[in-house]
């Protein structure tokens, strides 16, 4: 039984029609890498999936469940997360703030004032994701802004890992990591498969899509043009679709 | 200890230094009677600035802090003392009054998408206006001493004002430093785009920030009107000035993301010693104006060179 599955999605800005009616299934544990050109509607389509956009036409359903009218946070909540190209990060606050943001664990302060965030256990908690995924960072009380893009990167996954994901939408996320940083958000894709999780995996970098997905969908001017097997393609295939040349 | 409480090294020195020099060139400074005028003088704009704070921190601007503040002044005075109702409305006016002045700025910012900017300037002059048209441009005289109180007291012989902007302030900074709503704030002012992907309801937050910010403006003008015995339609005059810049030099970050509401306490000190000092040095209000405002340009001056030194 599908996890995702989007039935007619439409969106226009404007004039412009960036999604041209949209039907796509993603089932647990896939990993299904998302391609197309600049303006194919690639990420328009990921902001609508996790809420961000609202939809002209069409319905989303998560676990059978219509989610299509959903605020983001509420979609967040039931497992839908997404990391961002620019990874929406809040560049002052610290790691573990970030980690948490929009989910922050409350207790009563002296056992009666209400609301107060529980700093601690954000932090121990942060610190076990970050142990976890492996990575290098000096402390997670530095602010966001000051880490290289590498360790931006990882804040951004432990945060979407913290809250038990069903499926996570990856944007362009090695786009700006070096070689062996690259390795690690693949294998960390791994991971996430291994655990249960779905993931839709956006890139420009087909090596990556190809190392990493079981499935490639390709999209072009708002409209699936093909979904793809690996075991039953091939890069120039994928690329004559991607390019609008294939038949 | 300091960065635990949300305050900066920086600012403390300097409303150090700055008390250490007005001690030496007037003796009367550090007389009980004037620190008790300073933190007087302080207490009323002190309470705009936790308001500017919270704006400010989230990456808004409320620019009719002082001009809220007379309204909610004139407001207050004219129910209990024009209209003759219990001497409660006048507490009940001036924070309704400052509360719906704020949410009419939080709602054409979040629903209008007018810059925050545009709004506040706006509201600057509508509600100075409104104030002068309640009042008919006059002073409302006589309160009851129930609200006299509230400005003229001195239990535990500390002054009233001083009372409410100590629990003002420190209510303010378990909410801004503590609660989720703090956490929101500062995320919202630090990269909205990242706040709203997480699922906080940004408009809402808006909304309640400049409802907050409203919120403040009432109490001072409450604290105003009690400590003149007066709804005064001119209250509050070039107060967001003060109160901006009180925000700033505490360590508010212009442009959102940070802010702390023990750092804008100390800046509020500041702008109190100095214009405290200044009236001492019998130096004229004209020039203490453009002091102010040399102030507000060179704190965010600092700020600049410091940000960019680190980036």
């Amino acid at each position: 039984m599908a996890l995702l599955s989007l039935k007619g999605l439409k969106k226009s800005f404007g004039s412009i029609e960036v999604l041209r009616g949209i039907d796509l299934e993603i089932n647990p544990s896939e990993v299904v890498g998302l391609v197309g050109d600049n303006g194919a509607g690639k990420s328009t389509l990921m902001k609508s999936i996790t809420g961000v956009y609202s939809l002209d036409e069409g319905r989303i359903g998560f676990q059978n469940q219509d989610v299509t009218t959903l605020p983001p946070g509420e979609r967040r909540a039931r497992g839908i997360e997404m990391i961002y190209q620019d990874l929406a990060l809040a560049p002052q606050q610290d790691i573990a703030n970030n980690i948490f943001l929009g989910r922050e664990p409350t207790k009563r302060l002296w056992g009666f004032l209400p609301g107060f965030v529980d700093k601690e256990k954000i932090d121990a908690e942060a610190l076990k994701m970050i142990d976890r995924l492996g990575a290098r960072i000096p402390s997670i009380h530095v602010p966001v802004g000051r880490l290289s893009g590498g360790q931006q990167q990882t804040v951004a996954i432990a945060r979407a890992l913290t809250f038990d994901p069903k499926l996570v939408i990856m944007d362009e996320p090695t786009a700006a990591l070096a070689v062996r940083e690259v390795e690690g958000v693949l294998k960390l894709i791994e991971q996430m498969r291994d655990a249960g999780i779905a993931v839709i995996l956006i890139s420009h970098r087909l090596n990556d899509i190809f190392a990493a997905c079981q499935r490639i969908v390709v999209l072009r001017r708002g409209s699936v043009i093909a979904d793809l097997q690996r075991e039953a393609t091939d890069m120039n295939e994928v690329v004559s679709y991607i390019v609008g040349a294939h038949g | 200890m300091l960065s635990r409480l949300h305050i900066r090294l920086e600012s403390l020195i300097v409303l150090v230094v700055l008390s250490a020099g007005m001690a030496l060139l007037s003796p009367v400074f550090l007389s009980v009677n004037n620190l008790f005028n300073i933190i007087l003088a302080t207490a009323t704009f002190g309470v705009l600035a936790i308001g500017a704070t919270f704006v400010i921190s989230s990456a808004g601007l409320d620019l009719s802090l002082g001009s809220v503040l007379g309204l909610s002044s004139v407001v207050g005075a004219a129910l209990v003392v024009t209209l003759e109702w219990p001497w409660y409305f006048a507490i009940l006016g001036s924070l309704i009054a400052g509360t719906l002045a704020g949410a009419v700025n939080g709602f054409i910012v979040t629903r209008g998408m007018v810059p925050a900017f545009i709004v506040t300037l706006g509201m600057l002059g509508i509600a100075r206006g409104l104030a002068l048209i309640i009042s008919g441009g006059r002073g409302i005289y006589g309160l009851p001493n129930e609200i006299l109180f509230l400005g003229q007291a001195r239990p535990l012989g500390v002054p009233t004002p001083v009372f409410i902007l100590a629990l003002v302030a420190i209510i303010s900074h378990y909410i801004l430093a503590h609660t989720r709503f703090g956490h929101h704030t500062l995320a919202l002012g630090d990269n909205e785009a990242a706040a709203k992907a997480t699922g906080i309801d940004i408009n809402r937050q808006r909304m309640l920030l400049y409802m907050l910010s409203g919120l403040m403006a009432g109490i001072a003008g409450l604290i105003f009107t009690a400590r003149v015995n007066t709804g005064d339609p001119t209250a509050g005059l070039n107060y967001e000035l003060l109160a901006i810049t009180a925000a700033i030099i505490g360590g508010t970050n212009l442009f959102g993301g940070r802010g702390s509401i023990l750092g804008t306490m100390i800046g509020a000190l500041i702008m109190g010693v100095l214009q405290n000092g200044l009236n001492l040095l019998a130096v004229q209000a004209y020039y203490q104006q453009m002091a102010i405002g040399m102030v507000l340009i060179a704190a965010v001056w600092l700020d600049q060179v410091r940000d960019r030194k680190r980036s």
